[in-house]
């Protein structure tokens, strides 16, 4: 890869660096020289009002591969990425089978070769997910998993949890947590309170999300010396006690959805599927504060949680159909919109928030734009107004709300890997 | 374009009027003794909404309508099968036991499968919230939709029924207070009675233990809430109690049915400290919500209840059917 960005806004967080007007020459996949006026017989893009930023990562991503194809693979869900903006994504273990064995990890490596995006792997904590067994997490680490969870779900025996803790911590690993206390959401398809109340659904209380983070903080801290992390927190209470333990020093971070700081319980109201989250929408209480969390730095990372289902998942009641949205596409585009055009984030907080701290938290290394070091960039325009249609989705599902959604914020170029996809020209 | 009756929370009032008055008009023709016939519309008084039909000719003749019930309820289906038979029109019952329209098939599937079966209208009962909803928003223009309940969301015919058996027996209900005791949280039929007692001007309590009792229901319904009985015995006009399942004892909402009875059921001592009418949807636990004697006694509602329950729906069918002509 060759190329000559030219007019530039650069702001790479690492460096405390914001400056306009940059061209930035790339040779052989590598950033080259960095200067104004820079003359090269390279291919040359003028990315005037665009932002160049350090790769942004997704820490979170269903890929459904293998077992569940018909809704991703491994490659379209990588390239649902690249269109999105991520030059690396982390994909969760509740495939079928789960990633409870090296073999699986090696399958998942083997698939992702090549790409542009680079492809971090989640494994199971305990086997087969269920809760009941530590997963072999010394051969997952050897084979190269960067995290444990068993997303889609949380280990409801705090004994098991305990032993995960201190057995992760031999290795270092981030233990993820899918917050859920399953007793108290059996049959709930959206938050309990008023909606649920007035539709007549089972609701699920914000309680079931932070009784899990408040057992399991205690425990890491107990333990001690471990890292654990809150997936996809939800509620104003899971904020307040990830803030509180910070303040104690201990190794908590958490991260959040675009669609939980975007959308309330109220989508719900005409039983519209696409609504219907794991965790569930909160409301406008919930959203502010995580707002709160993001600005105050109490939530470290941006998420998207991308859930591919089939169509025939999300064409029913609102009981039967299936939890969650696709968000790769998505994600840069709604957070510019929440975070940064109303001014809650500056660029660089965001930034932050979508590259360093995700990259940090799975132990990729940094992503500097310097003179010598891999391009791994994304490119977005944060002032383009543009309304997403359907057919900006390169994910095989196309489970989202945000069709025909205007937002401030938009994707341009994705480059890593030695390769560039250019999402508009 | 076509008419659903899905909820009652946007019913106006001029609608459920309207309705009211023509039940009254079918309950007398159908109180009528002997064989039931075809009424003669030209000598019917008042005559129908509907002037679509030939006089003389029942008003949905030529007309097919599909009760899809995926819940058990002999006495809703068959209210229902009567109304629509009353009225001329060809009547297909689907149950899941005996059709392809089981668990295995999704919804979109039975919508596809309706659509091909080219029908006037629908009436759906179902276990999930919101299935009539997504009928409507999928079946063609023509077909009309009708909620028989689904899940704990509403069930609008028997609010309806609710209201005409009220009517008759306080006068209008302005101003009358209604109370609602027992299992709120998972009761279709006191969240389709709150919003329509409400836009008839009465006022209207929920009773239950908190266990039993929606989170927010007084904000989102906009009543008060109570979780003593006996505090609203002095003040109702009407009592309905709700049929308590029983195993939601074993699920823990709870302790005994004992407890439940001696907190929450229409004894005939609690009878003795109250003027309410008392009314229920039915099938009752005898000896947990009502006493038989009460159930069956000189203040109880409930037989008539029944028997509206063709005559309201015979309404609800003529207006919608009424409507798209």
């Amino acid at each position: 890869m060759n190329l000559l960005l030219k007019n530039a806004r650069l702001i790479d967080p690492s460096q405390n660096r914001d400056e306009t007007g940059l061209d930035i020459e790339i040779r052989d996949g590598k950033i080259a020289r960095i200067g104004k006026g820079l003359k090269s017989d390279f291919d040359a893009r003028d990315l005037k009002g665009a932002v160049v930023a350090p790769g942004f990562c997704d820490m979170h991503v269903h890929l459904r591969e293998p077992g569940q194809e018909h809704k991703e693979t491994i490659q379209s869900g990588l390239n649902a990425a690249m269109s999105g903006g991520f030059t690396a994504i982390c994909c969760m273990p509740n495939t079928e089978p789960p990633v409870s064995d090296p073999f699986v990890v090696s399958f998942i490596k083997e698939k992702a070769r090549g790409h542009l995006v680079d492809l971090a792997i989640c494994g199971t904590m305990t086997k087969a997910r269920k809760g009941e067994e530590l997963a072999p997490i010394a051969s997952l680490a050897e084979a190269g998993v960067r995290m444990i969870s068993d997303d889609g779900s949380a280990v409801s025996n705090a004994m098991v949890m305990r032993r995960v803790f201190e057995y992760a911590k031999m290795f270092d690993l981030l233990v993820t947590q899918h917050c859920e206390e399953h007793t108290l959401t059996a049959s709930a398809p959206i938050n309990e309170g008023k909606i649920s109340t007035k539709l007549g659904l089972t609701g699920w209380p914000s309680v079931a999300e932070e009784i899990i983070i408040a057992r399991d903080i205690l425990l890491a801290e107990y333990v001690g010396g471990v890292r654990y992390h809150a997936a996809h927190v939800s509620t104003a209470g899971s904020v307040r006690l990830i803030r509180e333990a910070k303040a104690r020093g201990a190794k908590v971070s958490c991260e959040v959805t675009p669609h939980h700081f975007t959308l309330t319980d109220e989508s719900i109201e005409t039983y519209g599927t696409q609504a219907k989250m794991n965790p569930p929408l909160r409301t406008q209480e919930d959203i502010n504060a995580i707002i709160a969390g993001l600005r105050d730095g109490t939530i470290d990372a941006i998420s998207t949680d991308h859930a591919p289902h089939a169509a025939h998942d999300k064409e029913t009641d609102i009981v039967s159909a299936a939890f969650g949205i696709i968000g790769l596409e998505t994600a840069i585009p709604i957070g510019l919109t929440q975070l940064v055009a109303t001014g809650h984030l500056t660029l660089s907080e965001y930034i932050v928030r979508c590259s360093t701290n995700p990259r940090g938290l799975l132990g990729l290394p940094a992503i500097r734009i310097l003179e010598g070091e891999p391009a791994s960039m994304t490119i977005f325009a944060p002032d383009d107004r543009w309304r997403f249609a359907e057919s900006d989705i390169r994910s095989k599902s196309h489970n989202t709300p945000f069709v025909g959604s205007e937002f401030t914020g938009r994707v341009i170029g994705t480059l890593n890997n030695g390769q560039a996809f250019w999402s508009r020209n | 374009m076509r008419q659903d009756l899905l909820t009652t929370e946007h019913l106006p009032a001029e609608t459920t009027q309207t309705l009211l008055d023509r039940s009254d008009y079918y309950l007398e023709l159908l109180k009528r003794p002997g064989r039931w016939t075809t009424p003669s519309w030209a000598m019917a008084k008042p005559p129908p909404i509907s002037l679509r039909s030939q006089e003389g000719e029942p008003i949905l003749k030529g007309y097919t309508i599909a009760n899809l019930f995926f819940e058990a309820s002999t006495r809703t289906r068959t209210s229902f099968e009567l109304a629509e038979r009353r009225l001329g029109a060809d009547v297909v019952t689907l149950t899941p036991a005996v059709s392809s329209l089981s668990k295995g098939e999704s919804v979109l599937d039975t919508v596809r499968v309706l659509e091909a079966m080219r029908l006037d209208a629908i009436v759906v009962r179902h276990a999930s919230a919101g299935i009539p909803q997504f009928l409507a928003d999928h079946l063609p223009e023509h077909v009309h939709v009708i909620n028989a309940g689904d899940g704990a969301h509403e069930h609008p015919t028997q609010a309806l029924l609710d209201a005409a058996e009220m009517r008759t027996a306080l006068g209008a209900l302005r101003g009358k207070h209604v109370a609602i005791v027992g299992d709120i949280l998972h009761s279709r039929v006191a969240r389709s009675n709150v919003w329509l007692l409400k836009s008839l001007g009465a006022r209207v309590t929920f009773v239950a233990p908190e266990t039993l009792m929606p989170r927010d229901a007084a904000e989102v319904f906009g009543i008060k809430t109570t979780t003593n009985l006996d505090e609203v015995l002095p003040t109702a006009d009407a009592i309905m109690m709700l049929r308590i399942q029983l195993e939601r004892q074993a699920r823990g909402f709870f302790p005994s049915l004992e407890e439940y009875r001696a907190q929450y059921g229409m004894t005939p001592e609690r009878m003795s400290r109250s003027k309410a009418l008392i009314l229920h949807p039915g099938p009752i636990n005898h000896g947990i919500e009502l006493d038989s004697e009460t159930a069956y006694g000189e203040r109880s509602l409930v037989l008539r209840q029944v028997k509206r329950g063709v005559a309201v729906r015979m309404a609800v069918l003529e207006l919608l059917f009424s409507i798209t002509s």
